[in-house]
């Protein structure tokens, strides 16, 4: 992958931002096979979580090579993958702009409210 | 700082801490837990033999797919040959276990020292003359897509008969068989999955995966045909030739959507491979395997 490409937020998610070239150069790709982000969730868990990437050939050979790769240990019963360049993802270059702001509006927790006790998952 | 005790030292304190044969499988029993009493009218030498048919065709080709390792053309196909070849390697150690617990071990104890279990005697300390495998799983790998070939039609066959397997009376085998049809059917659609993309590629893919099939195919000449084995222990056993229509079938769908050609048929020839009766090729395979156990047959670690 071209060297230009930052990779916060996955392995090759393209990052928005105004001087992050975006194409990569055409000697850059060595194969066909293009990259995927793998997302698998747990038997206990509600939702997928980012374990890894993988190359495959196209997107039915991905999901089984993340099966081969990435539930070797009986992690998952539920398998995602998407190709990284589908992916958007915040540049690094935005991290103050993008979060900041949210740090210091502690009226946006809601911790002045009393959760009642039969309300699950809060 | 103290001296942390290290993975292998962990493994050798929580199994007895008397130090693990070199070469084994494993630090557990196979059939730990397991009823393996015989059943009424069943001989033992032939139930034993019977294993050692089933579980000689899966040792020896998790051997020939691991020549892949270091060599494969991508790494998650690296990755994913290790697992097939890892599911087959528990196929055939719980096979071989079986064989070994009523008694099948042949030349082979008196090789291996006593504290060595009975399917690493069997897989270590055998002569190839003492394997029942078929000549489809010890013919070489040849390249990617002749070796996804075999694989599909090795799978396709196993699948099949495990299938019917799982209503043998001998209990353990019926067991072995339900764990095994749904690692067989995975080994099944991954050769298939790369047998359409490959036939139905390009140029070059399509001419080495009808090379791969012209290969392979005169190897299912002996798969169907019964060695009069299968065929005593009826209600035990499966008598391969059952399983011929279905895995036509099967691997004709395959190759038709690939877009490659089937080529016809090979007659039923007489089962070598099943009659101890192989090539040059495994002992080949066999030497590398078995090379440095018979070397150090006391080692332990």
């Amino acid at each position: 992958m071209s060297s230009e490409l930052t990779s916060e937020g996955g392995h090759g998610a393209v990052p928005t931002g105004p001087e992050v070239p975006v194409e990569p150069k055409a000697a850059a790709t060595r194969r066909d096979w293009p990259l995927y982000e793998v997302f698998v969730r747990g038997k206990r868990g509600l939702n997928h979580v980012h374990v890894g990437s993988l190359h495959a050939p196209d997107d039915e050979m991905a999901v089984h090579a993340a099966r081969d790769l990435y539930t070797r240990r009986n992690e998952g019963v539920s398998i995602w993958v998407v190709r990284a360049a589908d992916i958007t993802a915040s540049s690094p270059d935005e991290k103050d702009p993008m979060f900041a702001p949210s740090g210091d509006k502690v009226y946006r927790h809601p911790t002045f409210y009393e959760i009642p006790e039969n309300v699950p998952h809060m | 700082m103290p001296h942390e005790e290290t993975v292998y030292e962990a493994l050798d304190h929580a199994h007895g801490g008397e130090g693990q044969w070199a070469f084994g499988t494993g630090f557990d029993e196979p059939l730990a837990g397991v009823d393996t009493t015989v059943p009424d009218g069943v001989d033992p030498a032939e139930l034993g033999e019977y294993c050692l048919m089933l579980g000689d065709d899966a040792l020896v080709l998790a051997q020939r797919l691991t020549q892949w390792i270091t060599a494969a053309p991508e790494l998650e196909e690296e990755v994913a040959i290790g697992n097939v070849a890892l599911d087959l390697l528990g196929q055939a150690r719980l096979l071989l276990a079986r064989a070994g617990s009523v008694g099948v071990l042949g030349r082979s104890r008196s090789l291996a020292t006593e504290s060595i279990p009975d399917e690493d005697a069997l897989a270590y300390f055998r002569d190839p003359d003492e394997f029942r495998c078929t000549a489809l799983v010890s013919a070489p790998n040849g390249d990617f897509a002749q070796t996804m070939v075999r694989l599909l039609v090795a799978s396709t066959v196993r699948l099949a008969v495990f299938a019917r397997l799982r209503e043998s009376g001998d209990p353990v085998l019926s067991a072995i068989a339900a764990k095994g049809v749904n690692e067989l059917a995975y080994h099944r659609d991954h050769a298939g999955r790369w047998l359409l993309r490959l036939g139905d590629g390009t140029q070059e893919s399509h001419r080495r995966a009808q090379a791969g099939v012209d290969a392979v195919w005169p190897l299912l000449a002996e798969v169907f045909s019964p060695t009069g084995l299968e065929q005593r222990l009826t209600g035990i056993a499966v008598d391969p030739s059952s399983v011929r229509d279905e895995v036509r079938g099967v691997l004709t769908q395959v190759l038709e959507r690939a877009t490659l050609t089937v080529p016809p048929w090979p007659g039923d020839a007489t089962p070598r491979g099943r009659l101890g009766e192989h090539g040059p090729e495994l002992a080949d395979l066999l030497g590398s395997l078995q090379a440095l156990a018979r070397e150090h047959p006391a080692a332990t670690w």
